[in-house]
C-alpha cells in the first residue's frame, strides 16, 4: 500500500462526531492542558524535580488516537507522557503525585515524570531513552499476536526519535511478522532544539516506513477529529491482520522541550500564530459553540470542573508523603 | 484570597533570578496560559505564564529587579468575584519555602531523604550478607546450612544438548516460553544449541530474527512486560553490546521504575568470553558488565548439569536473567541427573572439589582450569578447594566466606579483565566479611589487560591458563 499525504480541513470533519464525543474530547484535552500548566507551576515552585516535558499544544493527538481505539489496546510512549496517561484514563492525582516524587504516585515516587506505568489502563510507559519505546511497543504487539488477542499497540514516538536505528529495526520486524502496531509519530517539529528541517534528510516522516511496505499517512495533529479518523483507519488496518501502520501527526508544542528550555530556536511569531490559529482546544470549542451544543457558560462549567480536578491532584501531590525509606530496596527483583 | 504569582525556578538548581519585564500591568485581565512576565538567569530567559484567570491586582516586584528569590510573590491575581480590597491583607513577605510533604509517620521527611545506611532492610539484591552489628563479620554466615538435592540416575550429555533439553522441557510445560534470535529456527542454531526446537514447537515459538540485536532485544523485553517468557539468544554476547541499552534500561529497571507493576521474565543467553582465534571483537567476557547492575541476575554455568539445571531455573524465574554460556564448553560432556524435576537454584555456588589449604573461586570455563590446577597442586602437596560460582549475581558470598574461613587463602579466576572484574568484587567482599581469616592477600587470575589478539601464540598468552592458577595458589600459600 502506498503512503498518502492527506490534508484534512477541520470543517470537513465536523459532522463526524456526536455532541457527546465533542464534549468528551474538549474535556479530555482541557484536562491535559490544565494539568500540564499546573505541573509547570509546581515545577517552578521546586515541587517537581529533574526533567519535566510538558505536552501543551499536542493534546489533540492522544485524545484523538485514544478515541480511535478500544480501551483494551496498549499504549507506550517516550518521556513526554503525562498527556498519554491522562488520555488512557489514569488518575490525575496519581500522575501528579509521581511528578512530585510521592508515595501516592503511580510508581510510588520511584519513576518520576518520565517513567510511569499502569497495567490496569494498558499504559506501558513512560520511557526515558529516545526511541527505546519503539521496539518495546513492537514487542507488546508481538505479544498480542502470539496470544491471538485482538488488540493493537499504539506506539508513540517524536520526530526526534525517527532517526534512531532501533526504530527501523522495529519497522522491519513489525512488517515482516505483520504485528498489530500503530507507530504514531508526533511531529512537533523540534527534536529538542533542532528543527525537522535540520535533522531529517526527508522531512515527510509518514514515508519512513515505505522501504518496509508500511502504509503511512500525514495527519493534522491539531485537529482531534482528523486524528481520530486517521487513527480508526490505522487501527482497522492492524486488526485485520495487515501489520503495522504509520501516522505522522503534525503538531506543535507550545512550551520548551523541558522546563529549562528557553526555546530560542523558534520565533515568538511562529508560536503565537499556532496558538491563535491552530489551537486544538479552541477548535473544538468553536465547533461546540457553532453547533449550539454548548454556550460560553456551559464551557465555563466544564473549565471549572477540570480546574477543580487539577487543583485536587495538585493538593494530593503535595500532601502525599514521600516514599518510606524502605521503598529504596523494594521492586528491584521479584522474590522467588 | 487573591492568587499569588510566585517567582518560578527554571531548574532545580536555580535559587534566584532577574525579573526582566512585565508583559501585563495592574488591572489587566489574564487567561490561563497568558505570558505575564519574563525572567532571566545567567543561563536563560523564560516566560512566566498565568495558571489561573483573573485580573492583575497588584505587581509586587518591579521589572528590572535582580536577585528575586525563587518562590517569592511577584504579583497577585484577583479572581472573578474579588475587588482590590482583597489585597488589603496580603503580605508578600519572604520567599515561601516549598511546602514540605506531610508525613505523620516519619518526622524526618522534611529534610533530605535519609541515607541508605539507615534503611532497615538488608540489601539482599546485592548478594551482601545480612548480619547484625553485634556479630563478628564472618560468623553470620555460619548459621545457614544448605543441602543440595542428590540424584541417583545420570546420563552423559554435552553442554549443548543440556541447554537444548532445558529449553524444550520448559517450552513443553509453559506455552508462554518462546525462543528468538538469529538462526535459532531453520538453521538449528548458529552453534546448534536450538537443534530440533523448530520441528517440535513450530515457527510461532521458535522465531528467526533479522540481525538486529538492539531491535529484537527491545521487542523481547516488551513481550516480557506482557507476561510472555522470551528466551533471547545472542549469537555471542559480543553482539549484545548493541542491545545492552534494552537489557539495562528497559529489562532491569522497569520493575523498579513502575513501583513493582511491570516485571520482565526474560532470559538473555548465548556464548560469552573467548572462543578460539576469533579476535578482539568476538572474544570478551561480559560478566562484570552485567553483574554491576541491580535488577538483573547473572548466571554462568560450567558443566552440562549446571547448564540444564540453571537454564530451567532461569526460564522459570520472574526476573530478567543474563545467562552467560561458553562456546568452547558446548561440545564437552558431563554427567547430568536423569530426573525430570532436576533444576538448580540460582544464587548458589557449588564446591566442585573440597580442600583445606587454599580456596580457588571460578566460573564458566575457568572452573575446568581451576580443577586442573587443583590436580597439579595436589601433586605438590597443596590441598585446593574449588568453588564453581554458577551464579555471579546474586553472589553466593556465604559459600566463599565459609571456604576462606577454612583455608585462609583465596585465588579468584576469570577470563575477563582485572579492572573492576568479578575477582575485584570477590576480593572486596572477602575483605569485608573475612578479613581476619586471611593469611595472605587475595590473588586474582584474569585475562591480560589487552584486546584479544588473533595470533595463536598471543591468544594463549592473553588468556589465563591452569598454570597461572597453580602459580597464584602457591604464591598465596607462600610456597
Amino acid at each position: 500500500m502506498a503512503t498518502t499525504k492527506r490534508k484534512r480541513a477541520t470543517t470537513r470533519a465536523d459532522n463526524q462526531a456526536s455532541s457527546d464525543d465533542l464534549l468528551k474530547y474538549y474535556r479530555d484535552m482541557l484536562l491535559i492542558r490544565r494539568f500540564e500548566e499546573k505541573a509547570g507551576q509546581l515545577y517552578g515552585m521546586g515541587l517537581i524535580g529533574g526533567f519535566c516535558h510538558l505536552y501543551i499544544g499536542q493534546e489533540a493527538v492522544v485524545v484523538g488516537m485514544q478515541a480511535a481505539t478500544s480501551g483494551d489496546d496498549g499504549v507506550v510512549t517516550s518521556y513526554r507522557d503525562h498527556g498519554h496517561m491522562l488520555a488512557c484514563g489514569m488518575d490525575s492525582a496519581g500522575v501528579m503525585a509521581e511528578l512530585t516524587g510521592r508515595e501516592g504516585g503511580y510508581s510510588h515516587g520511584k519513576g518520576g515524570s518520565m517513567h510511569m506505568f499502569s497495567k490496569e489502563k494498558n499504559f506501558y510507559g513512560g520511557h526515558g531513552i529516545v526511541g527505546g519505546q519503539v521496539p518495546l511497543g513492537t514487542g507488546i504487539a508481538f505479544n498480542y499476536k502470539y496470544r491471538g488477542e485482538d488488540k493493537v499497540c499504539l506506539t508513540y514516538l517524536g520526530d526526534g526519535a525517527v532517526n534512531q536505528g532501533q526504530v527501523y529495526e522495529s519497522f522491519n520486524m513489525a512488517a515482516l511478522w505483520k504485528l498489530p502496531v500503530v507507530y504514531c509519530i508526533e511531529n512537533n517539529q523540534y527534536a529538542m532544539g533542532t528543527s525537522t528541517q535540520r535533522h531529517s534528510a526527508s522531512p515527510d516522516l509518514y514515508q519512513r516506513g515505505e522501504a518496509y511496505g508500511i502504509p503511512g499517512e500525514q495527519v493534522d495533529g491539531m485537529d482531534v477529529l482528523a486524528v481520530k479518523e486517521a487513527g480508526e483507519r490505522a487501527v482497522k488496518h492492524c486488526r485485520e491482520g495487515n501489520g503495522p501502520y504509520i501516522l505522522e501527526l503534525k503538531t506543535y508544542r507550545y512550551r520548551g522541550h523541558s522546563m529549562s528550555d528557553p526555546a530560542k530556536y523558534r520565533t515568538k511569531d511562529e508560536l503565537d500564530k499556532m496558538r491563535k490559529e491552530h489551537d486544538p482546544i479552541d477548535m473544538v470549542k468553536k465547533l461546540l459553540i457553532d453547533a449550539s451544543i454548548l454556550d460560553e457558560d456551559g464551557l465555563k462549567e466544564i473549565d471549572k470542573e477540570v480546574k477543580a480536578e487539577v487543583a485536587k491532584s495538585a493538593e494530593f501531590a503535595q500532601n502525599s508523603p514521600e516514599p518510606n525509606p524502605s521503598e529504596l530496596f523494594t521492586d528491584i527483583l521479584i522474590e522467588v | 484570597m487573591p492568587i499569588e504569582v510566585l517567582m518560578p525556578a527554571l531548574s532545580p538548581t536555580m535559587t534566584e533570578g532577574t525579573l526582566a519585564k512585565w508583559n501585563v500591568k495592574e488591572g489587566d485581565t489574564v487567561q490561563s496560559g497568558d505570558v505575564l512576565a519574563e525572567i532571566e538567569t545567567d543561563k536563560a530567559t523564560m516566560e512566566v505564564e498565568a495558571v489561573d484567570e483573573g485580573k492583575i491586582g497588584k505587581i509586587v516586584v518591579d521589572a528590572g529587579t535582580e536577585n528575586v528569590a525563587v518562590n517569592a510573590v511577584i504579583a497577585y491575581i484577583l479572581e472573578d468575584d474579588e475587588d482590590a480590597s482583597a489585597l488589603d491583607n496580603v503580605n508578600p513577605g519572604e520567599a515561601k519555602a516549598a511546602p514540605a510533604p506531610s508525613d505523620e509517620k516519619d518526622s524526618s521527611s522534611d529534610s533530605a531523604p535519609s541515607a541508605p545506611a539507615t534503611a532497615a532492610a538488608p540489601v539482599k539484591a546485592s548478594g551482601a550478607i545480612e548480619r547484625t552489628d553485634n556479630e563478628p563479620r564472618a560468623m553470620s554466615v555460619m548459621n545457614e546450612t544448605r543441602d543440595e538435592k542428590s540424584y541417583t540416575k545420570f546420563k552423559t550429555q554435552t553442554v549443548r544438548e543440556a541447554l537444548r533439553d532445558a529449553m524444550a522441557e520448559e517450552m513443553r510445560t509453559d506455552e508462554n516460553v518462546f525462543v528468538m534470535g538469529e538462526e535459532v529456527a531453520q538453521y538449528q542454531g548458529a552453534y546448534k544449541v536450538t537443534q530440533g526446537l523448530l520441528d517440535e514447537f513450530g515457527d510461532r515459538r521458535v522465531v528467526d530474527t533479522p540481525i538486529t540485536e538492539y531491535g529484537f532485544t527491545g521487542l523481547g523485553t516488551g513481550a516480557a512486560f506482557m507476561g510472555l517468557r522470551p528466551i533471547v539468544e545472542f549469537m555471542t554476547f559480543n553482539f549484545a553490546m548493541q542491545a545492552i541499552d534494552h537489557i539495562i534500561n528497559s529489562a532491569s529497571k522497569t520493575l523498579y521504575m513502575s513501583g513493582g507493576q511491570l516485571g520482565c521474565p526474560i532470559v538473555f543467553r548465548g556464548p560469552n568470553g573467548a572462543a578460539a582465534r576469533v579476535g578482539a571483537q568476538h572474544s570478551q567476557c561480559y560478566a562484570s558488565w552485567y553483574a554491576h547492575c541491580p535488577g538483573l541476575k547473572v548466571v554462568a554455568p560450567y558443566s552440562a548439569a549446571d547448564a540444564k539445571g540453571l537454564l530451567k531455573a532461569a526460564i522459570r524465574d520472574p526476573n530478567p536473567i543474563v545467562f552467560l554460556e561458553n562456546e568452547i564448553l558446548y561440545g564437552q560432556s558431563f554427567e547430568v541427573p536423569d530426573d525430570e524435576d532436576f533444576v538448580l537454584p540460582i544464587g548458589q555456588a557449588k564446591i566442585e572439589r573440597e580442600g583445606t589449604d587454599v580456596t580457588i573461586v571460578a566460573f564458566s570455563i575457568m572452573v575446568g582450569k581451576a580443577l586442573k590446577a587443583a590436580e597439579k597442586l595436589a601433586e605438590e602437596g597443596i590441598s585446593a578447594e574449588v568453588i564453581n560460582l554458577r551464579t555471579i549475581r546474586p553472589l553466593d558470598v556465604n559459600t566463599i566466606v565459609r571456604s576462606v574461613m577454612k583455608t585462609n587463602r583465596l585465588v579468584t579466576c576469570e577470563e575477563g579483565w582485572h579492572f573492576a572484574g568479578i575477582g575485584a568484587e570477590i576480593a572486596s567482599v572477602i575483605m569485608e566479611h573475612a578479613f581476619d581469616y586471611l593469611d595472605a592477600p587475595v590473588a586474582r587470575v584474569t585475562g591480560e589487560d589487552v584486546p584479544m589478539p588473533y595470533a595463536a601464540n598471543l591468544e594463549v598468552l592473553a588468556l589465563p591458563q591452569d598454570q597461572h592458577i597453580v602459580d597464584a595458589a602457591k604464591a598465596v600459600c607462600y610456597r
